[in-house]
C-alpha cells in the first residue's frame, strides 16, 4: 500500500467520520441524559436536510448571493431544533421516561414513521438538490482525488461541535446542573433543579443537531425519500461503539467506523456495507457497554 | 380440559377449523393477506417468547431472512418441495439461532436489542453486496410441490394457504405449550429477577438460550412461508433494519398476553398496511406509526387486553359512583 493511498483514505474518512460525529452526538446527547434511544433522530436529520435544500433552492432562485446558503443551513437547523424538539419532547417523549426503555424505543419508531411521512407530505418525492454552497468553495486535489472544499469544512465543523459541547457540558452551569440530572434524576429534583425544563433544553439542543448533521450535509447529497432511515441505524452504530451516552465516545466512534469505511471502499469495496456493523458487533461482544461509557455496577 | 389442552389450544384449533373452511371462500387477493399474516405471525410468536423474558429483538429479520433466503438457495440446488425446504430453513435459521445463542444470552435490555439488530445488518450487508447471493435483486422463488405432488394451477395457493396455516397452527400450540412448561414460566421469573432465579439453582442464561433457538426456528417457519408466498426474496424487504421494526410492531400490537393473539395483531397489521397503502400510498407510514402510537399510549398490553382493559374502567367508574355516594350521605 503506497502512502498516496493512505492519505486518501485518511482525508476520506475524516469527512465521513465528520458526517457520522455530527449525525449520531444529537443522538448520544439524548441517551445520556433522558436515557431514550431517540429513533425520531433520523426524521430530524432528514427534516433537516429537506428543509435546507428547499431553503436554497428557494435563495438561488431569488438571484440571492450564494454564501447565504450557509446562514440557512444554521437557520434551518434551530427552527427544526425548537419546533420539532418541542412537538416530539412535549407531545410524546415526556409520557415514556417511566415506561420500559425499549417501549420507547418503539414509541421513537413509531413518530419516526409519522414523521417520514409528514416529510413527503410535504416536500413530495422529488429529489432537491442544494449544490451552490459546495460549489461556491470550489475544490481541491489531494494526492491526485478531487476534494470538495465543503466536504472539509465538515471536518472543522465538527470540531467545532464537539469543543463547543465539551465546553458546556464541563465549564458552564447548566453543564453542572446536567450532570447532575444524569446522576440521580430524583435527588437533583430534590435539590430545586427544574428537570422537566432541563429535559426540554437538552432535547432541544439534541435535534437541532440532528437537523444540523443533516442540513450541513444537504449541499452534498441528493436529498430524497429515504435518508432517514439509512442515517439512523448508522448513527446507532456510531452511538454503540463509542459507548452510548458519552460524546468523546461518539467522536472516537466516527472516527473508527469513519475511517475504517473509507478502507473498506478503497481496498475491498465489497465489504462496504457490513464493516461497520462488523466493527458495531465486535466493539458489543467485547466491550458492550461501548469503548468510552463507564462501566456501571447492577442493581440487584 | 387438562394441562394441555385448554382454553388456547382449543380456540387455536377453532381458529385453524375456521382458516381451513373459509379457504374455499376467500378470494385471492385475502389468501395472501392470509398468508402474509401467518407468516409475520410465526415471527411474532417468537419475539413473544423474547418478550416474556424482557428482551426484545431489533434485528428478528436476521433469522427470517435466513429461513427465506434458504428456500431460494435450496431451490437453486434443485429440492422443490415445500415439508423439505421448511425443514431446511428451520435448521438453518435454528444452527444460526444457537451459535449466535452463545453470545446473545448474556446480553439484556437494549444491548440485546442492538446487538440483535448489528447481526442483522451484516446479513443485509453481505446480501446486497455479494453478486452470488443475488444482490440486491434477490432471487425469484418457483411455485413448490407438496410431498412430490404438484397441484393443478387454481388449487396452488389455496393448499399453501393449507399447509401454512397447518405450520402456524402447530408453532403457536407448540410455543404456547412451551410457555406453560416450567422452563417457559421460569423465565418469567428471569425477567422479575434474574439473580434469584440462579440463586434458586436455575441457570437464566441457559433458558434465554432456549428461548431464543425458538424465536430463531419460528423465524425460520416465517421466512419459509412468506418467500414461497411472494415468490420473490431479497434483502430490502427481507432483511433490512425496518423489517424487524415492523415484527416487533405486530408483537405491540397484539399484545404479550396470549399466543392466538399475535395472528389477529399480524392480521390487522397486514391490513392496515394493505388499506392504507391502497387508498393513501404517501401516508401509510403515517397511519401505521400513528396507530402504534396510539396502542403504545392508550393500550400498553395490546388489542388482547381491550377487554380487561374495558373491564378495568367499568369497575373504576363504579367504585368512584359508590364513594361519591357514600361522600353525599355523609354530607347529609
Amino acid at each position: 500500500m503506497d502512502f498516496e493511498l493512505l492519505l486518501v483514505i485518511l482525508v476520506d474518512g475524516l469527512v465521513y467520520s465528520s458526517y457520522l460525529f455530527l449525525v449520531a452526538v444529537g443522538l448520544t446527547v439524548i441517551f445520556g441524559v433522558q436515557k431514550v434511544l431517540n429513533v425520531t433522530h433520523g426524521a430530524f436529520y432528514a427534516f433537516g436536510a429537506y428543509l435546507t435544500a428547499y431553503l436554497i433552492g428557494l435563495w438561488a432562485k431569488g438571484g440571492l448571493p450564494d454564501a447565504g446558503g450557509f446562514f440557512l443551513i444554521f437557520i434551518s437547523a434551530a427552527i427544526l431544533g425548537v419546533v420539532l424538539g418541542v412537538i416530539i419532547e412535549r407531545g410524546l417523549l415526556r409520557f415514556l421516561y417511566d415506561r420500559d426503555e425499549h417501549i420507547a424505543v418503539l414509541a421513537t419508531f413509531a413518530a419516526f414513521l409519522v414523521l417520514e411521512d409528514v416529510i413527503l407530505l410535504i416536500w413530495g418525492t422529488d429529489p432537491y438538490l442544494a449544490f451552490q454552497p459546495m460549489s461556491l468553495l470550489g475544490s481541491s486535489e489531494i494526492a491526485g482525488l478531487v476534494f470538495d472544499n465543503y466536504s472539509l469544512t465538515m471536518i472543522v465543523l465538527t470540531f467545532v461541535v464537539a469543543f463547543v459541547l465539551w465546553y458546556g457540558l464541563n465549564r458552564t452551569q447548566f453543564g453542572k446542573i446536567l450532570l447532575a440530572v444524569i446522576f440521580d434524576r430524583e435527588v437533583s429534583m430534590a435539590m430545586g433543579i427544574n428537570v422537566t425544563k432541563v429535559f426540554l433544553i437538552t432535547f432541544i439542543i439534541g435535534t437541532f443537531l440532528g437537523a444540523l448533521g443533516g442540513a450541513y450535509h444537504a449541499p452534498i447529497i441528493s436529498v430524497q425519500p429515504g435518508i432517514g432511515v439509512e442515517v439512523i441505524v448508522l448513527a446507532f452504530a456510531v452511538v454503540v461503539i463509542g459507548g452510548m451516552g458519552s460524546i468523546p465516545g461518539a467522536l472516537i466512534g466516527a472516527i473508527v467506523v469513519g475511517i475504517s469505511r473509507a478502507a473498506a471502499v478503497h481496498l475491498f469495496p465489497e465489504v462496504e456495507l457490513f464493516v461497520i456493523y462488523g466493527i458495531m458487533a465486535l466493539v458489543l461482544i467485547f466491550r458492550p457497554e461501548g469503548l468510552f461509557a463507564p462501566i456501571k455496577a447492577r442493581k440487584i | 380440559m387438562n394441562r394441555l389442552f385448554d382454553k388456547t389450544f382449543w380456540g387455536l384449533t377453532i381458529g385453524l377449523v375456521g382458516l381451513l373452511a373459509l379457504n374455499f371462500f376467500l378470494e385471492e387477493w385475502m389468501r395472501s393477506i392470509g398468508l402474509q399474516s401467518l407468516s409475520r405471525g410465526c415471527v411474532a410468536i417468537g419475539l413473544l417468547i423474547l418478550w416474556r423474558t424482557g428482551l426484545v429483538s431489533f434485528g428478528h429479520a436476521l433469522f427470517f431472512g435466513f429461513g427465506a433466503y434458504t428456500v431460494a438457495m435450496m431451490q437453486i440446488l434443485g429440492v422443490n418441495d415445500l415439508f423439505v425446504l421448511l425443514i431446511c430453513g428451520m435448521a438453518t435459521a435454528g444452527f444460526l439461532a444457537f451459535f449466535l445463542g452463545f453470545l446473545l444470552r448474556k446480553y439484556r435490555a437494549i444491548f440485546f436489542a442492538l446487538l440483535n439488530m448489528a447481526f442483522s445488518m451484516i446479513l443485509y450487508g453481505v446480501l446486497a453486496k455479494a453478486e452470488w447471493l443475488g444482490s440486491t435483486d434477490g432471487f425469484g422463488v418457483k411455485q413448490v410441490s407438496f410431498i412430490g405432488m404438484t397441484p393443478a394451477d387454481d388449487m396452488y395457493r389455496p393448499l399453501l394457504f393449507v399447509c401454512a396455516a397447518f405450520f402456524a397452527y402447530i408453532s403457536a400450540v407448540g410455543a404456547h405449550w412451551y410457555l406453560k412448561s416450567t422452563l417457559g414460566m421460569m423465565t418469567m421469573a428471569v425477567r422479575e429477577n434474574e439473580i434469584r432465579v440462579e440463586y434458586l439453582g436455575y441457570s437464566a442464561e441457559k433458558a434465554i438460550h432456549v428461548k431464543y433457538v425458538l424465536s430463531g426456528l419460528l423465524a425460520g417457519v416465517g421466512g419459509v412461508i412468506m418467500a414461497v408466498t411472494v415468490g420473490h426474496v431479497d434483502p430490502d424487504s427481507m432483511v433490512y433494519w425496518p423489517v424487524s421494526g415492523d415484527f416487533v410492531f405486530i408483537t405491540i400490537l397484539a399484545g404479550t398476553g396470549n399466543v392466538g393473539a399475535t395472528f389477529i395483531g399480524a392480521l390487522v397489521y397486514e391490513l392496515l398496511r394493505t388499506y392504507a397503502f391502497e387508498f393513501a400510498p404517501h401516508l401509510w407510514q403515517l397511519i401505521l406509526g400513528g396507530s402504534l402510537l396510539l396502542i403504545i399510549m392508550f393500550l400498553p398490553d395490546g388489542l388482547w387486553s381491550i377487554r380487561s382493559e374495558l373491564r378495568n374502567r367499568r369497575e373504576l367508574r363504579q367504585a368512584k359512583r359508590d364513594s361519591d355516594n357514600r361522600a353525599a350521605e355523609v354530607r347529609r
